[in-house]
C-alpha cells in the first residue's frame, strides 16, 4: 500500500477544498471499498480526506413530503428507517439484498453510490483493462464474463471497451425513485438526477460518474412519490445472501382495474449504471397487468441488448433472466394487490 | 505518515502510533497483541476479523485505525464479564458450533451485534414485512438467523450449529 497523509478537516466545505486543490486527495468515508482498493493498489492518493461527521447523518422530512437523507447516513440505519420501509420499500429492499450486516453498519449512502465495479479484471493489476488502466484493453471480453453488462456497454474498439457493471443495489432503488443528488463543489452546490449520476463507458471507461475530482456527494433527496408505497427489489443472485446481483429488478407499479396506469423499472446488473428501464415502462402503461405485457416490456428493454460472448463464459444467459426477474417483480407487486 | 491515536480494546485504554495504512485489524494483532480478531482474506468478504466498534459489528480489517481515534472497540476475548463466558460463547460450546475455530471470535462478534440490531428493530432482507412496527425488535427464525450472519462464513461449514447456538440464545434473550 503506498503512504499517504490523513486528513480530517472542520468541515465539508474544507474537505472539498482540500481534494479539489490536490489531484492525489480523496475522500474516505465508511471505506469498505476505499480501503479494500489502497490494499489491492488499485487505489494511491497520497492524501486521504475523511468526511466521517461532515455530511448528514439524519434522514429528514422534506417540505414536499420526501424524505432528504445525509450523504453519511450508514446503510444499514438507511434500511431500518420506519418512513423508509414504509414509503419507499424498494430501497430498505435493496439496501437489505445489498452486502452484509457488517458493511452495512459501514457503508455511507454517498459512499455507496461511488462503489466500483467488481469486474475481476479491473481488481487485477496484472490484467489488462481499460478502466484502470485506458488504452489497455478488455480483459473480460475474452475471459471470464458473469458479473459484466448486456446493456450499454462498448464492445470497441478495443482501446475504450469496458463491459463492467456497477455493482449498487441502492442505487437501482434511487435510479426508480427519480431520486436527486446533492454534490458540493468547489464552486457550490449541485444537484444532478440520481440517473444521470452515472455514466456509461462510452469512450472514457475509466469514469463512472459525472462527478469533478474534488465534488463531494452531501446529500440524497427523495421525491414524494406514491406508488413507491408499492414497490419491490427483486435481486437474482449467485448464492443466497451476501453476493453481487446477476440482475436485479426495482419497480413500481400501479394498476387500475386491469390497466396499468403507471409503472417504473430499473435493473441493476446489467450495465455500467443503474438502468432506468424507460422502454419496458411505456410498454406497461395502459396495457393490462398480465404476465404477457410484463414479458413483452421486459423485451422491449432489451432490443438493443448485446450481451459478452467470451469463450470462457458471457453474459447471453442475462436476457432471459432480465425477462424472468422483470416479470415475477412485477407479478408479485400486482398480484398482492389483488389481495389488498 | 504516522499518527497517534487512542483505542479502548475490551475496556483497557491504550495509546499508540502507527502508520497510516494500519488497519483496526492490524492494531490490534500486531501492536497491541490482541489476537482474537483474525485475519481471514483482509478484504472483508469472510467475517472472521468482525469486532463490535463503538457498539455495532464491523469488519476491522477494512478500517483504518487513524480513522477511528477514541473508539471503543470490543472483541471476543472482551464480551465476558468477570470471568464468566458471554451467553453466545457458551452456546457455541455446547452446540459444537465450529470446528477449527478460526471463525469463531468473528461468528460470536457478530452474533452479539446481530441481536442488537434485531432487538432494535432492524430488518432484513427476509424479514415478511418490511412495512410494519418493529419497535418492539424483531423475531429471529433460522431463516433470519442465516441471512443475518451471511457476512461470516465457516469453511469447515459449521453453519448448521451456529445456527442452533444463535437460535437459542437469542430466543432466551427474548424469553427474558
Amino acid at each position: 500500500m503506498k503512504p499517504f497523509a490523513y486528513e480530517r478537516p472542520d468541515d465539508a466545505q474544507g474537505a472539498v477544498a482540500t481534494v479539489s486543490a490536490d489531484p492525489g486527495a480523496a475522500f474516505l468515508a465508511g471505506g469498505t471499498n476505499l480501503v479494500d482498493h489502497l490494499r489491492l493498489g488499485l487505489a494511491t492518493p497520497s492524501t486521504l480526506v475523511d468526511v466521517t461527521g461532515l455530511t448528514s447523518t439524519e434522514i429528514t422530512d422534506a417540505p414536499d413530503g420526501g424524505l432528504s437523507i445525509g450523504a453519511g447516513v450508514r446503510n444499514a440505519d438507511l434500511a431500518a428507517d420506519e418512513r423508509v420501509r414504509a414509503r419507499y420499500p424498494v430501497l430498505a429492499q435493496a439496501l437489505l439484498a445489498g452486502a452484509s450486516g457488517q458493511l452495512r453498519n459501514m457503508a455511507t449512502t454517498g459512499g455507496n453510490l461511488l462503489q466500483r465495479t467488481r469486474c475481476a479484471y479491473f481488481q487485477d493489476l496484472t490484467t489488462p483493462c481499460n478502466k484502470r488502466e485506458p488504452g489497455s484493453g478488455c480483459s473480460a471480453l475474452e475471459g471470464w464474463a458473469r458479473h459484466h453488462a448486456v446493456l450499454g456497454a462498448t464492445h470497441e474498439p478495443a482501446d475504450v471497451a469496458c463491459v463492467a457493471t456497477h455493482p449498487s443495489d441502492m442505487a437501482v432503488a434511487l435510479a426508480v425513485l427519480d431520486a436527486q443528488v446533492r454534490v458540493l463543489g468547489a464552486e457550490g452546490e449541485r444537484t444532478i438526477p440520481l440517473s444521470a449520476l452515472h455514466r456509461l463507458p462510452g469512450g472514457e471507461p475509466s469514469r463512472d460518474t459525472v462527478l469533478a475530482h474534488g465534488e463531494l456527494i452531501t446529500a440524497v433527496d427523495l421525491p414524494p412519490s406514491p406508488i413507491a408505497a408499492r414497490s419491490t427489489y427483486d435481486k437474482v443472485r449467485d448464492r443466497a445472501s451476501f453476493a453481487f446481483a446477476l440482475v436485479s429488478v426495482a419497480a413500481a407499479i400501479e394498476v387500475v382495474g386491469d390497466t396499468i396506469t403507471d409503472a417504473r423499472v430499473a435493473l441493476g446488473g446489467v450495465a455500467h449504471k443503474p438502468w432506468r428501464a424507460t422502454a419496458a415502462e411505456e410498454a406497461l402503461v395502459g396495457a393490462p397487468a398480465t404476465d404477457d405485457t410484463f414479458r413483452a416490456a421486459a423485451r422491449a428493454e432489451l432490443v438493443d441488448a448485446r450481451p459478452v460472448e467470451s469463450p470462457r463464459g458471457g453474459t447471453a444467459f442475462k436476457l432471459p433472466l432480465v425477462t424472468a426477474a422483470v416479470t415475477a417483480a412485477l407479478r408479485g407487486l400486482t398480484g398482492r394487490e389483488e389481495h389488498a | 505518515m504516522h499518527a497517534d491515536l487512542s483505542l479502548t480494546v475490551d475496556g483497557r485504554r491504550h495509546e499508540l502510533t502507527v502508520d497510516t495504512r494500519t488497519t483496526v485489524l492490524d492494531a490490534l494483532r500486531e501492536h497491541l497483541d490482541i489476537t482474537s480478531a483474525k485475519k481471514g482474506c483482509d478484504h472483508g468478504q469472510c467475517g472472521a476479523c468482525t469486532v463490535l466498534l463503538d457498539g455495532r459489528r464491523t469488519l476491522s480489517c477494512l478500517s483504518l485505525a487513524v480513522a477511528h481515534d477514541g473508539s471503543e472497540v470490543t472483541t471476543a476475548d472482551g464480551l465476558g464479564a468477570d470471568g464468566e463466558l458471554h451467553p453466545l460463547q457458551e452456546a457455541f460450546l455446547a452446540h459444537d458450533a465450529y470446528q477449527c475455530g478460526y471463525c469463531t471470535p468473528g461468528q460470536i462478534c457478530s452474533a452479539v451485534g446481530m441481536l442488537e440490531e434485531a432487538a432494535a428493530g432492524h430488518p432484513s432482507v427476509v424479514t415478511p414485512d418490511l412495512s410494519a412496527d418493529l419497535t418492539a425488535g424483531v423475531d429471529l427464525d433460522r431463516t433470519e438467523i442465516a441471512e443475518r450472519m451471511s457476512g461470516n462464513l465457516c469453511r469447515c461449514g459449521a453453519y448448521a450449529h451456529i445456527v442452533d447456538a444463535v437460535d437459542e440464545v437469542a430466543h432466551r434473550e427474548v424469553a427474558r
